[in-house]
């Protein structure tokens, strides 16, 4: 572990950083609430969510920053990862939900269904839940990179059919027949894994799962990069043709880049949908993966760091513009997006770097 | 059935009461008066009489009479001995007297009493006011008094109409009498006019023919001519399958007419310049609030508003495009994924510039008078004005577009700008110039659809993002770089999204079509009309 970040100064800082955090936080917390050092649960909930976030950062980074791929197309694993720990999360209500019906989600006695579709059962298993979690996300991604990486559908049409596809599930589960609860999707979860999510307990325990994620995910990302094959990637995003005829697989290494990174996504998406309570079908609507992209881009491209800090920065300008000055936030991102493709093309941490040259 | 179409002629005859009594003459006010007091007076019995006399006098004014009488709006005063019309009859409401059109208000509910009429009178009047329909002058209300007394078999009434068909010109006319004499005849003993009456009903394309059928076959389904009713059945219901199919040809080439309209602007941008312009739907979304904006300022010309529009959209969205290349586009030629990223924020700028300036709801443009109806083809088929409309303005955008890329200066600098930068600048082309133009051009027809968009939909802060997918699949489906393929794949999209839409809903058909174009991007990953030629090569 200590190879992989040798190199990486970005890398141990973060990693370190959140160690810490994951010390500390729950040491802040329990500290009394006159204390000015208290951190109050909720918002540690949201420091979960944004990690929850970065990780979803980190897998575009890798997509994008090493593999050249710009996926439009990112929350969409994300999303199908939130939504099958969704349907776990429903399962655990059981019969407490308004209509009390033990066997089914509410939505689904409220649109007069009478069983468990065929694809919900299991997901009151933990175990199936977690396999599907990354399972789903995998499998889309693979099926849907075989066929766009064989026929060498790159650039710009690759980012447009992904954008569209995460359009088409969209649609999809916006429709009350695919028995995701349509609009309002799954919501009003009370329990995982017997923990109650209303405690502060199980919430800090959502949150040091989330950095342990990040921590894993960051690392293996590292590994992938730092790896032979980690440099057979870069080769491809450099000089396409060239890696092809060097004898390389160039579709064999995007596609199994590209499928780690929709795992790594619907991972990020299960430890989100706990922490906010909600998954919808809004989580794929475009403008979402188009964001994360830019949390990359504002962080700095192929830095897997980078992508961490332009997560949390955004995530946290976000939380904050949006309830002080709504008005401001879409033209303050907006204006974000303009800056720093024309004056940072490397990121805040690219800012960081150059002065460091210096 | 019957009754709607008899509702029918009664609203449209009830309307030219009121004028109709106004232009009372003097010597046909002694008449009136003579007739009303005739009726105050008389007993079921007699007023069978009293109204062929009226009607035998004055046509129009006894229809007009026999109408509110079957609506049950015909009241008399008791005590003034005057006909009313009342369509509420309680105390403060408002009637009209009849004599001078005065209306007058009802202060004694117990003053006015219904002039009532019995079943025999009902089927009496209808008759009359049929008859009277059917000699009327003009075509319309003469096939609009047949279709009413569609499915009548009374005898005399079918000897009027049969002398009134020898005598009938107009040839509308004259299928709307055939038809009724044709339903009637089905009903009779004779076997062989049967068999003309199911050949006539097996040409017609009302419905009512084909009801006609299917109650005769479901009457008589021992009969001998019951083959050749189930096949006069068949064939309606062939044509009837057949202008369905028109229909949701029509319907979806108006679908894609959008598509192409939406699309079109990008394919100039996107295709020709290679600027992945995401800002593309706020484009069209600007010229749609121009639309709504040019409508404030002139609210009693609504007609003529569009015709503004058209060109003040081009302008505005045109300046926009040209400011965005100018400020932004022009840094990142060649980076397309920047491009991409860069114009996306301008998107969200100019989507919370509109929500803060008109406000984050939706906002209706008035669709001008002109623009809205229907075109009657045939009783199956009538196709709505307005998509007709956006249909023609498709093709005619198209096409000018075209002219302009092929025809002029500027169609050939920016070929040549798009083929081979230095090139061209070589040959003296200023190409920052032709950058700059062209994306005005392309952002200024994203305005145009805007204001085609704005009479369908909508128009919101939301809306270019709606459009903007749909309008990359265009570009991207039929071939970037060639606006014919814009064309084909835009009205091919929009065909097949409506074909789908019976079997699968709207939404589905949406997401299959989506799923379609991904995969046949895999394919042919340059589209249906791929560039061919070193220009293509990059």
């Amino acid at each position: 572990m200590i190879r992989l970040l040798d190199q990486d100064r970005g890398g141990k800082w973060l990693i370190g950083s959140l160690l810490l955090a994951i010390v500390l936080v729950p040491i802040l917390n329990s500290l009394p609430e006159s204390s000015s050092l208290h951190i109050p649960t909720y918002s540690i909930s949201l420091l979960g969510k944004y990690l929850t976030l970065a990780l979803l950062a980190v897998a575009v980074d890798l997509v994008w920053g090493y593999l050249g791929i710009l996926t439009l197309g990112h929350a969409a694993f994300f999303a199908l990862g939130g939504y099958a720990m969704g349907m776990y999360l429903m399962r655990q209500i059981g019969d407490r939900g308004v209509y009390g019906n033990p066997d089914l989600p509410d939505f689904m006695v409220f649109l007069n269904w009478q069983e468990l579709p065929w694809f919900w059962h299991g997901f009151d298993q933990f175990w199936l839940a977690v396999i599907m979690v990354m399972l789903v996300p995998g499998i889309l991604a693979f099926v849907f990179g075989f066929l766009a990486f064989r026929s060498r559908v790159s650039g710009v049409y690759l980012s447009i059919i992904t954008q569209a596809m995460t359009f088409a599930l969209m649609l999809a589960f916006y429709r009350n027949e695919m028995g995701f609860g349509g609009n309002n999707g799954l919501t009003d979860f009370k329990d995982i894994l017997g923990f109650s999510l209303q405690s502060d307990q199980t919430k800090i325990g959502l949150f040091i799962a989330s950095a342990i994620a990040l921590i894993l995910g960051y690392l293996l990302c590292r590994a992938i990069t730092t790896s032979r094959a980690g440099r057979a990637v870069v080769a491809v995003r450099d000089g396409e043709s060239r890696a092809r005829f060097m004898g390389y697989r160039v579709e064999n290494i995007k596609l199994w880049v590209f499928t780690f990174s929709a795992v790594l996504a619907g991972v990020a998406g299960a430890l989100y949908v706990p922490q906010v309570g909600i998954i919808n079908p809004n989580e794929f609507s475009p403008i979402n993966s188009i964001e994360v992209v830019v949390w990359v881009a504002v962080g700095g491209r192929a830095t897997l760091y980078g992508a961490v800090l332009g997560a949390i920065l955004i995530n946290y300008a976000k939380s904050y513009f949006t309830v002080e000055l709504p008005d401001i936030w879409l033209f303050a991102l907006g204006g974000l997006f303009v800056l720093v493709t024309l004056l940072l093309p490397r990121g805040v941490t690219g800012l960081l770097k150059r002065k460091e040259v210096e | 059935m019957l009754y709607m179409r008899l509702k029918k002629v009664l609203y449209w005859g009830m309307g030219c009461l009121l004028m109709l009594l106004a232009s009372l003459t003097q010597a046909g006010e002694a008449e009136f008066i003579a007739h009303e007091q005739a009726l105050i007076k008389a007993e079921f019995e007699q007023k069978e009489q009293i109204m062929a006399a009226w009607y035998a006098a004055d046509t129009q004014q006894a229809v007009d009479l026999m109408e509110l009488m079957l609506a049950s709006q015909l009241y008399y005063h008791k005590k003034e001995k005057r006909l009313y019309k009342v369509i509420d009859a309680s105390t403060g409401a408002v009637a009209d007297r009849l004599i001078d059109g005065e209306p007058v208000t009802i202060t004694k509910k117990r003053d006015f009493k219904r002039v009532s009429i019995n079943n025999y009178l009902r089927t009496l009047f209808l008759q009359d006011i049929a008859k009277a329909g059917l000699t009327a002058a003009e075509p319309e209300q003469r096939i609009a008094a047949a279709e009413a007394i569609v499915g009548n078999t009374d005898p005399d009434l079918m000897a009027t109409v049969a002398g009134l068909r020898a005598q009938e010109t107009n040839a509308d006319v004259q299928l709307a009498f055939e038809l009724v004499l044709a339903v009637a005849n089905l009903q009779s003993a004779d076997a062989s006019q049967q068999l003309a009456a199911i050949e006539t009903l097996g040409d017609s394309l009302q419905p009512a023919a084909l009801n006609a059928l299917k109650e005769f076959l479901a009457s008589n389904p021992e009969s001998d001519l019951a083959p050749i009713a189930n096949k006069a059945v068949d064939s309606i219901n062939g044509k009837i399958d057949f202008y369905n199919g028109v229909e949701t040809l029509y319907f979806g080439l108006s679908l894609g007419s959008v598509l192409v309209l939406a699309g079109i602007g990008l394919a100039i941008t996107f295709g020709v310049m290679g600027v992945i312009n995401m800002a593309h739907g706020e484009l069209i979304m600007i010229g749609a609030y121009t639309t709504y904006v040019i409508q404030l300022l002139m609210p009693n010309h609504i007609g003529w508003s569009l015709l503004v529009a058209v060109p003040a959209a081009f302008v505005v969205s045109g300046l926009v495009g040209i400011l965005l290349e100018r400020g932004v586009i022009r840094f990142l030629y060649g980076r397309p994924l920047e491009t991409l990223l860069a114009t996306f924020g301008i998107s969200l700028i100019l989507q919370q510039a509109v929500r803060s300036i008109f406000s984050p709801l939706n906002r209706s443009v008035e669709t001008p008078s002109w623009m809205s109806g229907l075109i009657e083809i045939n009783p199956l088929l009538s196709l709505t004005q307005s998509r007709m409309y956006i249909i023609v303005f498709c093709l005619l955008i198209f096409f000018l577009l075209l002219a302009i890329m092929k025809r002029t200066r500027l169609g050939l600098q920016v070929r040549a700008v798009s083929q081979n930068r230095n090139m061209a600048r070589a040959m003296g082309v200023r190409s920052e110039w032709v950058d700059a133009l062209t994306f005005g051009l392309g952002s200024g027809v994203a305005g145009i659809a805007g204001v085609a968009l704005s009479q369908l939909t909508n128009v919101g802060p939301n809306m270019g993002q709606a459009y903007i997918i749909d309008s990359f699949m265009v570009v991207v489906f039929g071939g970037v770089g060639n606006l014919w393929g814009t064309l084909v794949a835009g009205l091919s999209l929009g065909v097949a999204n409506k074909l789908l839409e019976p079997w699968a809903g709207a939404v589905l058909a949406k997401i299959l079509v989506l799923i379609f174009i991904i995969l046949f991007i895999q394919k042919r990953p340059r589209g249906l009309f791929p560039q061919r030629g070193r220009a293509a090569e990059d």
